[in-house]
């Protein structure tokens, strides 16, 4: 069987976020796998050994990406996925998680493992998106998987549910690490190839615009040592107002 | 005059408070609104729903299916009535996942995470991207379903007199429950809690939260952690770490005892409206984001808040 991982690479989740004409600075940022993704590529890998399987790697981005798509072949995913063209950073949510339906559709994925949201745009779209896409079930919030059934976060509480025999599953923290690259992978991944392709979509609904600072905060007062809670406490209650 | 539905979210079997909140965020545009809920037995959620001002009417859908969550079924119920127009939820996992499903089923816009909004010929949107540290704007075409981050916009009041209509769905979930692991936290969820107090690996061991708990009660508080103490002690779940990995917050208090500040921890809480932070090393980088930066052992500390809040609040 095929197991799709759907994956993006963001900038680094410790790297310092420079603007520069309502964009972002790119010139200096370190690029990753989204760390949301690394639990689906890996768990997809898992889901593939189980059932013997291999793992097809899909992501919508410029050729950057591709660093990160020879880094999902060095621990194990044996075909590479990219889909850009002209003018398809404009394209939004939906419309990036339909191109990336459609590659795991052509490709025959059965079974398909995204992160819950990408840590760049955190917009949580691409699971439901893909899922509405194919018809599937989308079991979302996934924080420990067995390749027969997973547990999530459901309305009332940690819940295990069965899965379907096709469906996307969207991964959260507590679902295993990623593993290391040997040299026998990294060396297999400097062969691999990926292959391009463009979305077909082209209109999109909603149009991202610039990125602005957040306010900056008004530097705050400090206090020395446990004596002063109680002053801090008489200041929560009537300057600040909050308890 | 733009036509909202605002999703709203029942938990154990009570609608979610923050659905005044959207209800709110809605009626400030200058739309009508429209509340659908939906679950087993939806009827008792109605009813508060219908209480919300600015409601003009609520759908209650009701079906044994809905017993366990499935976006596939529940975006399909909702879709099947909720009319044309904006579709609007709070950004809780359920209702980012829901929302995101919904949008794609009408082939509309999703928009998650939202802390501004406007109308001027189309909705604008301000939303918080790279844990925080940027804004985007984002503006949308035509309707548009749209999760709005909690305790960012003003619920609206009590006193509404909605008509409530129940239509009956047979959904039947493609998901099955095979076991129910916890049930919700009796503790208020951080998501949702007004105030929050949060210890770090600065703790020292898992049980000293129980110092955290005493306070949280004091203040009808949530407890939250860091995830350097998540990943280090299995005691504190998962589910109270606020940070990029974990939960993002936004309580008018939030008070970080024993928490350094790393980046991944600011973008859970950057957003909070008050900060107060306690850390016994001066140059811990917390302070730098704190309204009150209190330097001491979190073991002088805890005790003095304690005996602080009780003396306050008894009085």
């Amino acid at each position: 069987m095929k197991v799709a991982a759907l994956i993006k690479q963001v900038p680094d989740t410790t790297a310092k976020i420079i603007l520069s004409g309502g964009g972002l600075d790119e010139s200096n940022i370190k690029w990753s796998m989204s760390p949301f993704d690394e639990y689906a590529l890996e768990a997809a890998l898992s889901h593939a050994e189980a059932h013997g399987g291999e793992v097809i790697a899909i992501t919508f981005g410029p050729e950057r990406a591709d660093k990160m798509l020879k880094d999902a072949a060095a621990v194990g995913a044996k075909h590479l996925f990219r889909i850009w063209n002209d003018g398809a950073d404009a394209l939004d949510a939906l419309g990036v998680a339909a191109a990336l339906a459609e590659v795991a559709s052509s490709e025959g994925a059965e079974m398909i493992f995204t992160g819950k949201a990408s840590a760049d745009l955190n917009m949580s779209a691409t699971g439901p998106g893909v899922a509405t896409a194919l018809n599937w079930p989308c079991i979302s919030f996934v924080s420990e998987y067995n390749n027969d059934s997973a547990v999530r976060v459901g309305p009332a509480g940690k819940e295990r549910v069965s899965l379907p025999k096709n469906c996307v599953i969207t991964c959260d923290k507590g679902l295993p690490d990623l593993r290391r690259a040997n040299v026998k992978g990294i060396m297999m991944a400097k062969k691999a190839t990926i292959q391009l392709s463009a979305p077909t979509a082209s209109t999109s609904n909603t149009e991202a615009g610039n990125l602005s600072s957040p306010p900056e905060k008004q530097p705050g007062r400090t206090f020395e040592g446990a004596d002063s809670v109680s002053e801090v406490v008489q200041l929560l209650r009537n300057d600040a107002k909050v308890i | 005059m733009s036509a909202y539905t605002v999703i709203g979210e029942i938990q154990n079997g009570n609608l979610s408070a923050m659905t005044a909140q959207a209800v709110g965020a809605v009626v400030n545009l200058g739309g009508t609104c429209h509340i659908i809920v939906l679950g087993q037995d939806p009827a008792s959620a109605a009813k508060t729903a219908a209480s919300i001002e600015g409601v003009e009417q609520v759908t209650a859908i009701r079906g044994e299916g809905f017993a366990t969550y499935d976006s596939q079924a529940w975006a399909g119920a909702i879709d099947a009535v909720a009319e044309q127009g904006h579709i609007a939820a709070l950004a809780t996992p359920l209702g980012m996942d829901l929302t995101a499903r919904l949008a794609a089923v009408r082939g509309i816009g999703i928009v998650q995470d939202v802390i501004g909004i406007t109308d001027e010929n189309g909705l604008s949107f301000d939303r918080p991207v790279y844990a925080g540290k940027a804004i985007q704007a984002i503006s949308a075409n035509g309707p548009t379903a749209f999760t709005l981050r909690g305790n960012t916009f003003a619920p609206a009041g009590g006193g509404g007199n909605a008509g409530i209509s129940i239509v009956d769905h047979s959904a039947e979930p493609s998901v099955a429950i095979k076991e129910a692991i916890t049930q919700a936290s009796e503790r208020i969820d951080v998501s949702e809690a007004n105030i929050i107090i949060s210890g770090g690996r600065g703790m020292g061991g898992p049980s000293n939260f129980s110092h955290l708990e005493k306070i949280a009660d004091h203040l009808g508080a949530a407890v939250g952690a860091s995830r350097a103490a998540v990943d280090a002690w299995d005691e504190i779940s998962h589910s109270i770490q606020i940070g990029q990995t974990g939960k993002t917050v936004n309580p008018s208090l939030y008070i970080a005892v024993g928490i350094s500040g790393a980046i991944q921890h600011l973008a859970g809480m950057r957003t909070s409206k008050f900060i107060v932070a306690i850390n016994k090393d001066p140059d811990a980088p917390i302070f730098k984001h704190a309204d009150y930066g209190i330097v001491s052992t979190w073991e002088d500390a805890l005790p003095a808040l304690e005996s602080s809040l009780a003396e306050l609040l008894s009085n």
